[in-house]
């Protein structure tokens, strides 16, 4: 059995109480949503933080709704819901291919939205998602509410906007009508990190490619997106030839490094051919196909 | 009657005898009523965790446990230097080596045992290990075995008096001279490096004890994860000089063990010292990361393989180099006359006259280990070895690979059949066991859609594995354990209302025993398997014997199990004929009673028999009453099960991806008693075979740092990667064994891995790939595919 090393906890009721729990346990407290990344970093005693400010009972973080043209996930939805939604579904079929193949069941029952994008991990599949979309984060904190792009959201490994007494409430994603949507992932196993993914939405229109957004993960892909590929794409016909010149452009752009999911050659060919694979299918289902 | 006869039914609906019935042990487990060691918890217990090296080679300067042992709870530090003082800092290996127990001079590997802190609980004890303070001088790691002996390379074993190199041994064995002559004369001759990368056993539960000294009556209760309880008792008895009759060991359910609980690791030995130390009983139970850094691996062996043959596809000879890496100690757990294990059963499945092997083994900075993971003592990599390079010469001959194979097969006349390194396999009809694994796979049809496929750029691969095993240790005058004997008892006590309770020597960690043993003396006697109770894991109430590893239950203690039923059965006649008033020599035996020749409505049912056995009955001179025997059964040979393996993969070019479409997997393991456990072992061990296959290893990296330390790291594989397993069986009794049953559990994790590996080289062929080292990973088949593969054993660049 692995054992943390000791540390308080509190259960939060409200936002209004989990920033005023943050602030009464100070630096070294840490809110803990799902707990999947965190616990296990805890036991190893990687992790050591002096209390935990719980959000699973907050109401206010829950649900995933359409407010206007946006697409509003509160940041403690489940992996689960996210796969299970029907609005996601609906818009964006990018969220169930991602979510199928995110850990297993098990941790998709308990895993977050907000967990995963504040964990920040190189390899997360959210944050691609995210940055393929182009959505916003919501954080709030002692001072109010404040918005970020996901593409400016992380600052590097586990490095994220989120401040000291800060807490991300939302993750929101534009509709766009008539885009397709896909993610391409490989990985070892069932349920491990990926050794690359990239996933992309594409609206094409009057035989051209008029908005897509290319994110990538574990590749180590400057905030998990491609948009020099993005701007190659905009205005051109999505041939095969098109989207693969796109996809190099994708794949050029990463940077990954070697561990033992592969090596960094193997992962660059990756981002290149799942962004094609991925691209391929998003345009044919723009497309109507 | 044979095996393959109907048993019929006890009122429970069990078959009374062999055949398929829910195993008996499973009403607890699913119930979440097992009782593992870590459910221990005996009345003033206290918890303990051990500080472990985070360098794989550096010099220890200086332990200050001052801090540790201040903290609040904190009853206990014990170190290397307080085991010195009780002459217990090293002890033996079950190769004649040595282990430090915790580290006095040096550590040899990352992980590797430094400090023991005992405490009031788990928690407290992990809070002391942080205030440890050691001061290492961190020295360069030998972490590539294939520098480990490189003039100048650092000295690992410098304990060892005038040692100056990493070298343990060489062992050969076959006849050079005649395998080089057939090199020689032969049309063709295929050599490929192929590493069998270093792997865990990894079972669901990590090893662990609960020690209890009592200091009054000096008796010492160990309840531990161990797969030989006996032999641990008399280890303890012989490294710690405890007097072996106040030794109890008692191995409570456990949870997997596949060669992992063989040996005796450090933390076992120092929860005793802990509870000597402090009079009180002392927990310990390692978690994930220390099962896989520090406890015993399986394989790691580079082998050299060459193949001869006719350009007509027969083979005339196979030849193999291995360097061997033990890491820092040599503790394999194998017979003692065979260091590489039974490796040189490598000749594999096929008849030519000629093969040699030489095996060289060294120490480097990494855990000791190496025979584990249900590999029969390193059968696994010996059956890895020849499929592979028999597919690689199939390749260069541009031979089908099942022709190939069935051009060289044993055929069944040749049985009993003594190989060219000198084992008699005992039995066999190889082709038609292929037969029915080809027909089940649609052998030819298969191939007609790979042809198709492969005009239309797909990329699907078949791969065969056609193994033989030799399990069962062993013969006892070949065969031991540290001098001991590998000769297995069994004591049957039936009461005197017809149920009965088997003493065991052997220990499941999973394998059904519980049931299968019952189905044996059931077998035997006639009394209903829900009436025997199997009595097994506690040396105070069981019979000595070796334990279970190696497939050994079956084949010794099964066969043990089976003649102590038949001399219940001998001894139920006598006193059938005295309640009969007739001569023994009158009576007949039908399954559960002795009638009168030719009278069968006057006979005694066992039942009746036992109640008469411990009743009032006047027995003849010279039968003592009551019904139980014991034996001791002494294998006159290995059995030796055999199976063909068939996969069907399609591989993704473009990622590296394998998918296991199909698996085909028929078993030869002679009788089965309960066909559902047989099967649910083969399950087992395909699952292993796709997890070694295509993704489990642990690598290091260039300071020996472990990268497969937990189970984000090292993979195992899951049923999403598994596919419905189509299984079939041919039955060909072992001669020798009393109900032919040939040992099977470890059948499938030796087979499936060259089968998988097989069908992916197949897959990719095209790309003029002939060999890549598992495991297949995507990132691996892909560089494999772009002709620069990785070293799969290090960290990758």
């Amino acid at each position: 059995m692995q054992t943390p090393a000791p540390f308080d906890y509190a259960k939060a009721t409200s936002v209004a109480d989990a920033l005023a729990l943050l602030d009464k346990h100070g630096e070294e407290a840490r809110v803990i949503a799902g707990g999947h990344s965190l616990l296990p970093m805890m036991k190893l005693r990687l992790a050591r933080p002096d209390a935990l400010i719980d959000l699973n009972d907050i109401a206010e973080l829950r649900g995933i709704r359409i407010e206007g043209n946006e697409i509003v996930v509160g940041a403690m939805v489940r992996h689960a819901e996210i796969l299970s939604s029907a609005i996601l579904a609906e818009h964006y079929p990018i969220f169930r291919e991602a979510e199928h193949m995110i850990a297993d069941p098990i941790v998709r029952n308990r895993g977050t939205v907000g967990g995963s994008m504040c964990q920040a991990d190189p390899a997360a599949d959210l944050s691609a998602v995210g940055s393929a979309l182009k959505g916003t984060a919501v954080i709030q904190g002692a001072a109010g509410t404040r918005t970020v792009a996901l593409r400016d959201f992380h600052e590097g490994p586990y490095e994220t906007k989120v401040q000291a007494g800060e807490i991300l409430t939302q993750v929101r994603y534009p509709i766009r009508p008539g885009a397709g949507s896909a993610y391409e992932k490989v990985e070892r196993r069932a349920g491990d990190w990926a050794v690359a993914s990239s996933g992309v939405f594409v609206v094409v229109s009057g035989g051209v490619v008029t908005d897509c957004g290319i994110g990538l993960t574990a590749v180590g892909a400057d905030h998990y997106c491609a948009p020099a590929a993005e701007e190659f794409l905009i205005g051109k016909a999505p041939t095969e030839e098109n989207l693969a010149a796109a996809a190099k452009i994708a794949g050029d752009s990463c940077n990954p490094v070697a561990d033992q999911r592969g090596p960094a050659d193997y992962k660059a060919h990756l981002a290149y051919e799942l962004t094609l694979r991925a691209l391929r299918r998003a345009a044919r289902s723009s497309q109507g196909a | 009657m044979t095996a393959l006869d109907e048993a019929p039914l006890s009122a429970a609906g069990n078959p009374i005898g062999f055949g398929r019935m829910h195993r008996k042990e499973d009403v607890r487990f699913l119930r979440g009523e097992g009782n593992y060691v870590d459910d221990v918890n005996l009345p003033g217990m206290l918890h303990s965790a051990i500080l472990r090296s985070p360098y794989a080679h550096a010099r220890i300067v200086s332990i200050d446990t001052s801090a540790a042992l201040a903290l609040p709870g904190v009853h206990a530090v014990i170190t290397g230097e307080t085991l010195a003082g009780l002459g217990l800092a090293w002890m033996p290996t079950l190769s004649y080596d040595t282990q430090a127990v915790l580290a006095t001079d040096k550590v040899r590997f990352q992980g590797q045992e430094v400090a023991f802190v005992i405490a009031d609980s788990r928690y407290i004890a992990k809070d002391a290990l942080e205030l440890i303070d050691v001061e290492y001088d961190a020295l360069p790691a030998v972490v590539d075995a294939k520098k480990a002996l490189d003039p100048g390379a650092p000295i690992i074993r410098d304990d060892k008096e005038g040692k100056t190199d990493n070298h343990i041994y060489d062992w050969e064995a076959g006849n050079k001279a005649d395998t080089d002559a057939a090199f020689a004369a032969a049309d063709v001759v295929v050599t490929e490096d192929i590493l069998y990368p270093r792997v865990h056993p990894s079972p669901m539960e990590t090893c662990g004890s609960v020690a209890h000294m009592d200091p009054v009556t000096g008796k010492l209760v160990l309840y531990t994860t161990t797969q030989a309880p006996h032999a641990h008792r008399t280890v303890y008895a012989l490294v710690a000089g405890l007097p072996e009759h106040k030794i109890q060991v008692i191995s409570p359910d456990i949870g997997g063990g596949f060669g992992n609980k063989v040996p005796i690791y450090p933390g076992y030995v120092c929860s005793i010292v802990g509870s000597i130390v402090t009079g009180k009983p002392v927990k310990w139970v390692e978690d994930r990361a220390e099962n896989l850094m520090s406890t015993g691996f399986a394989r790691d062996y580079h082998m050299n393989v060459s193949i001869a043959s006719t350009k007509e596809g027969k083979i005339l000879a196979v030849k193999v180099d291995v360097l061997a890496d033990h890491g820092a100690f040599n503790g394999v757990a194998q017979p003692t006359n065979y260091p590489a294990g039974f490796f040189h059963i490598f000749t594999g499945s096929y008849d030519y006259p000629a093969a040699y092997c030489n095996v060289k083994a060294v120490y480097t900075n990494k855990a000791p280990g190496g025979v584990a993971y249900a590999c029969s003592f390193r059968i696994t990599e010996a059956v890895y070895a020849i499929e592979r390079i028999v597919d690689c010469l199939a390749a260069e001959l541009k031979m089908d690979s099942a022709e190939l194979r069935l051009k060289n097969l044993l055929r069944p006349e040749q049985f009993p059949y003594t190989s060219p390194t000198g084992w008699e396999y005992d039995s066999g009809d190889y082709e038609k066991t292929m037969r029915v694994a080809m027909d089940i796979a649609g052998y030819d049809e298969l191939r007609r859609e790979q042809a198709e496929k492969r005009a239309k750029g797909e990329y699907m691969g078949i791969g065969i594995s056609f193994f033989t095993e030799g399990v069962g240790a062993g013969p006892r005058k070949h065969m031991d354990i540290l001098g001991l004997g590998m000769a297995d008892g069994c004591d049957l006590r039936v009461h005197p209302t017809g149920k009965a309770q088997v003493r065991l020597s052997v220990q499941s960690q999973g394998q059904g025993h519980e049931t299968t043993f019952a189905q044996i003396i059931s077998h035997e006697l006639g009394i209903p398997p829900e009436d025997i109770e199997v009595i097994h894991g506690d040396t105070d109430n069981t019979p000595f014997g070796l334990g279970t590893y190696g497939s050994r239950s079956t084949p010794v203690s099964g066969a043990a199990a089976a003649l102590v039923g038949r001399k219940v059965r001998d001894k139920a006649r006598l006193i059938a004929a005295a309640a009969l008033e007739c001569s023994p020599d009158d009576l007949e035996w039908e399954l559960g009673r002795w009638f009168v020749k030719g009278d069968p409505t006057r006979g005694k049912t066992i039942q009746e028999i036992a109640f008469a056995a411990h009743g009032s009955l006047e027995l003849p001179e010279g039968v003592e009453g009551h019904l139980d025997a014991q034996v001791v059964y002494n294998p006159p040979n290995l059995t030796y099960p055999y199976g063909c393996y068939i996969c069907v993969v399609d591989v993704d070019p473009g990622t590296g991806q394998v998918k296991v479409r199909r698996f085909i997997a028929v078993d030869d393991c002679g009788t089965r008693i309960n066909p559902m456990i047989v099967e649910g072992q083969v399950h087992g061990g395909l699952a292993d075979g796709i997890g070694m296959a295509l993704m489990e290893v642990i690598a290091f990296d260039e300071d020996g740092n472990n990268l497969g330390g937990s189970f984000m790291d090292y993979l195992l594989p899951t049923s999403m990667e598994c596919p419905d397993w189509e299984l079939g069986e041919t039955v060909t009794p072992s001669p020798h064994h009393p109900i032919g049953a040939k040992g099977v559990g470890e059948s499938a994790t030796v087979g499936s891995p060259a089968a998988i590996v097989n069908a992916v080289i197949d897959a990719i062929s095209p790309f003029g790939v002939r060999h890549a080292d598992m495991p297949l990973t995507p990132a691996n088949v892909w560089r494999a595919i772009q002709g620069r593969p990785v070293r799969t054993d290090m960290a990758v660049e």
